[in-house]
C-alpha cells in the first residue's frame, strides 16, 4: 500500500508539473461545450432572407410579416429582379430566398392555388434543411389561417413535432458527444502517452527491476487521470445544466455509466501503451484508432441509423457509441436505468475484456 | 573478501528469433567485488544484465542472483538488487528529494528513514542545496551521481550498473568511481558494464564479451599478463578484433 501511495503521489506530480497540459485538459471540455453551444450550431436564428415579391398584395405582405416577426428569420432585402437571387447568394449575404408568384392573392382566391418558391443555400445542407423546415412551417400556418378565413372545409396541415427536443436544441445532441470525446482523449490518449513516456525515458526499466508489482504501476498511472476525468465530468454537467439548460436527468446512473466508461477508456489507453514504444506512436494510435472512430461512428455527427449496414456493424465495436447512446437516454429522455441495460452490459463486457487483455499483454511485453 | 558467490550463471542464453544475443555464458561473481562486464556495443552485455535483473526471461541455461533463481524467483531477486540503466533513470520532472521519496517508498522504507537517509546522502554528495531542484535542471554528471545513489538507496546486496558513465567527462567519471568504491567497501557487490578501458582497470575482476560469448575473465593484471600487453585497451582490441557483429 505504501508503495502504491508513493506511486500515486509521483503520478500526480507529473501531471501538476506539466502545467500547460493540465490547463489544456481542464479547459478543453469547457471550450468544447461553449463552442458547440454557441458557435457551432444548426439551430436557426436570425437567418437572412431576401424576398422577391412581384405581386405586392395583402396576402404576400401578411406572409412577409409573419416571417419577419419570427425570431428565426430577418428579411434583409427585397429585390426587384428575379435574376438578382443568384447574385446575392454568391455574395454570401443571405441564407434563404423566398419568391412569390405573380398575382399571388388573385390566384389564391380564384384558383385556390398560389406558389411560393423557397431557395436555400445547399452548400451547408444541414443548415439549409432546417431553415427550409422552419419556413415551411410558417407558410403552412399562414395557409391554414387563409383557409379558415375563406371557409374551405378541409385543411391539411404538415405538422412536424420533435420528441424530447421541441426547440430542436443542439445541446441535447452534442453534450453526450462531447463527454464521450473528452473521456477518450483524457483517459485513453493521455494514459497511453504517460505509460509510453516511461518506456521512452528508460524509467520503466528501473521500475520493473524493482520489486514493485506491475499492477501497482498501472493502477497508479490510472488514478490521476480518473480524477481529472471526474473533474471534467463535473464541469461538463454544470455547464450543461446552468449554461445550456440541459439537465443531467438521471444523475446517479449517469455518473455510474461515466465511471464505467472511464475505466474502459483507461484500459484502452493501457492496451495502446503495450502495443507501441514511442509517445508519438501512442498519440497517433489513439487519434487514429480511438478518436476518429469515436467522432465518426458513434453517432455524434452522423446518425448511426442512416449509415450503410457495414458501418453500423463497425460502429457497434466503438465503445463511445454505447456510452453516448445511453447518455442521451439518461440525460435527455430521463429514463430509468432498465432502459439502458443493454448499453450498460455491452460497456461492462468490453471493459472486462480490455482489462484482461491489456494486463496480460503488459506483463508479457516487459517481463 | 567473502567467498560466497552472489551471481552464478550456467550456460545462460538468450535468443531473439535466429539471433543469439547471449550465447551460453557461465561465470561467478563474488560477494563484495567490483565486477566489470565489458564488450563492444551489441556484444550482448545489456541483454545479459537484463536477464540477471529479472527483466527478461532466459531462453535456456540458468542463473542465480543473491541465491535466488533469476527465472522463477525474480520477485525475490528484485528485492535484493539495485539497477541503474543506460538511459538516464531519474524522473526529470520531479525534485531531487521527490525522487528519493519515490524509490524509498517502492522498497518499503519508512518516511522517517527516507528523510534521514536523503539528508545524509545529499550531504555526502555535497548536494544539500539541490534538495528541492527539479532533476532536469541539474548537469548530467550530477544526475548520474544521484541516479547511482538512488540505485543503492535501499542497501541492496548487488547493484547492476549499465554503462553508468556514458557521456560524462573524465573528472566526473573519476568521482563516480569513488562512489562505486565506497559502495563496495560497504559490502555491496557492484556489477558494471562499460566500454571505457580506463574504467576496466578499476574493477577487481572483469569479463570480456564478444559476439554474445565470454572470451576472457580474470583480474585486469592477470589479463594483461596473459595477453602480454601493457594495458586493458590492448587486451580488448585483441579480443574484439575477432568480432563478427557490428554495432547494432
Amino acid at each position: 500500500m505504501k508503495q502504491f501511495i508513493s506511486f500515486v503521489k509521483k503520478e500526480f506530480l507529473h501531471i501538476l508539473r506539466d502545467k500547460r497540459t493540465m490547463l489544456i485538459v481542464l479547459c478543453m471540455p469547457i471550450v468544447q461545450i461553449i463552442l458547440f453551444g454557441f458557435a457551432i450550431t444548426n439551430e436557426v436564428k436570425d437567418a437572412r432572407i431576401v424576398v422577391f415579391d412581384p405581386s405586392h398584395d395583402a396576402e404576400t405582405s401578411r406572409i412577409k410579416q409573419r416571417i419577419e416577426s419570427s425570431s428565426y428569420f430577418t428579411i434583409t432585402e427585397e429585390i426587384k429582379d428575379y435574376k438578382q437571387i443568384s447574385e446575392v447568394f454568391k455574395k454570401g449575404k443571405v441564407n434563404l430566398a423566398v419568391v412569390f408568384s405573380e398575382n399571388f392573392a388573385d390566384n389564391l382566391l380564384h384558383t385556390g392555388e398560389a406558389s411560393v418558391q423557397v431557395i436555400a443555400d445547399g452548400s451547408e445542407p444541414n443548415q439549409a434543411s432546417s431553415q427550409v423546415g422552419y419556413i415551411s412551417q410558417i407558410l403552412s400556418s399562414c395557409q391554414q389561417e387563409l383557409m379558415a378565413q375563406y371557409h374551405v372545409p378541409f385543411s391539411i396541415k404538415p405538422d412536424t413535432h420533435m420528441l424530447y427536443n421541441p426547440q430542436r436544441k443542439d445541446a441535447y445532441n452534442f453534450v453526450p458527444g462531447v463527454m464521450g470525446i473528452i473521456m477518450i482523449l483524457i483517459c485513453a490518449m493521455m494514459t497511453s502517452i504517460a505509460i509510453v513516456r516511461e518506456k521512452e525515458t528508460g524509467t520503466m526499466e528501473i521500475l520493473l527491476a524493482s520489486p514493485v508489482k506491475p499492477i501497482y504501476i498501472i493502477l497508479a498511472k490510472m488514478v490521476p487521470y480518473m480524477v481529472l476525468s471526474l473533474i471534467n465530468l463535473t464541469s461538463i454537467l454544470l455547464l450543461a445544466t446552468f449554461v445550456l439548460g440541459v439537465p443531467p436527468g438521471n444523475l446517479f446512473w449517469l455518473v455510474m455509466l461515466s465511471v464505467l466508461f472511464i475505466i474502459l477508456s483507461l484500459s484502452l489507453g493501457l492496451l495502446i501503451s503495450t502495443l507501441v514504444d514511442t509517445q508519438a506512436a501512442a498519440m497517433l494510435a489513439s487519434a487514429m484508432g480511438l478518436l476518429t472512430p469515436t467522432i465518426l461512428l458513434s453517432g455524434i455527427i452522423f446518425p448511426i441509423e442512416s449509415m450503410p449496414a457495414i458501418l453500423q456493424y463497425l460502429s457497434s465495436i466503438v465503445p463511445a457509441r454505447w456510452y453516448i447512446s445511453a447518455l442521451r437516454r439518461l440525460m435527455i429522455q430521463g429514463v430509468s436505468v432498465q432502459y439502458v441495460l443493454q448499453e450498460f452490459s455491452v460497456l461492462a463486457i468490453m471493459a472486462f475484456v480490455l482489462i484482461a487483455v491489456s494486463l496480460k499483454k503488459f506483463k508479457i511485453r516487459l517481463m | 573478501m567473502k567467498n560466497e558467490d552472489v551471481i552464478v550463471t550456467e550456460g545462460l542464453t538468450k535468443r531473439f528469433g535466429d539471433f543469439t544475443a547471449v550465447d551460453q555464458i557461465s561465470f561467478r561473481v563474488h560477494e563484495g567485488e567490483i565486477f566489470g562486464f565489458l564488450g563492444a556495443n551489441g556484444a550482448g552485455k545489456t541483454t545479459a544484465m537484463r536477464m540477471l535483473c529479472g527483466l527478461s526471461h532466459p531462453t535456456s541455461g540458468k542463473g542465480t542472483v543473491a541465491g535466488f533463481d533469476i527465472d522463477r524467483q525474480s520477485e525475490m531477486v528484485k528485492k535484493n538488487i539495485g539497477y541503474m540503466s543506460q538511459k538516464f533513470s531519474l524522473y526529470e520532472d520531479l525534485k531531487v528529494w521527490e525522487n528519493f521519496r519515490l524509490f524509498g517508498g517502492i522498497y518499503g522504507m519508512k518516511d522517517k528513514q527516507i528523510k534521514q537517509k536523503t539528508d545524509r546522502l545529499l550531504e555526502e554528495l555535497g548536494f544539500q542545496g539541490e534538495r528541492g531542484t527539479l532533476v532536469k535542471a541539474l548537469p548530467l554528471g550530477w544526475k548520474q551521481k544521484l541516479a547511482f545513489s538512488l540505485s543503492i538507496f535501499h542497501e541492496p546486496r548487488i547493484v547492476f550498473l549499465d554503462e553508468p558513465t556514458g557521456g560524462v567527462d573524465p573528472v566526473t567519471r573519476r568521482q563516480f568511481w569513488e562512489l562505486i568504491y565506497e559502495a563496495a567497501d560497504r559490502g555491496i557487490t557492484v556489477f558494471v558494464t562499460t566500454h571505457y578501458m580506463d574504467e576496466a582497470e578499476y574493477c577487481d575482476r572483469l569479463s570480456i564479451m564478444v559476439d554474445g560469448q565470454i572470451k576472457a575473465l580474470d583480474s585486469p593484471a592477470r589479463l594483461k599478463e596473459q595477453f602480454h600487453v601493457k594495458n586493458m585497451d590492448e587486451v580488448f582490441h585483441l579480443l574484439a578484433r575477432s568480432a563478427t557483429r557490428t554495432d547494432s
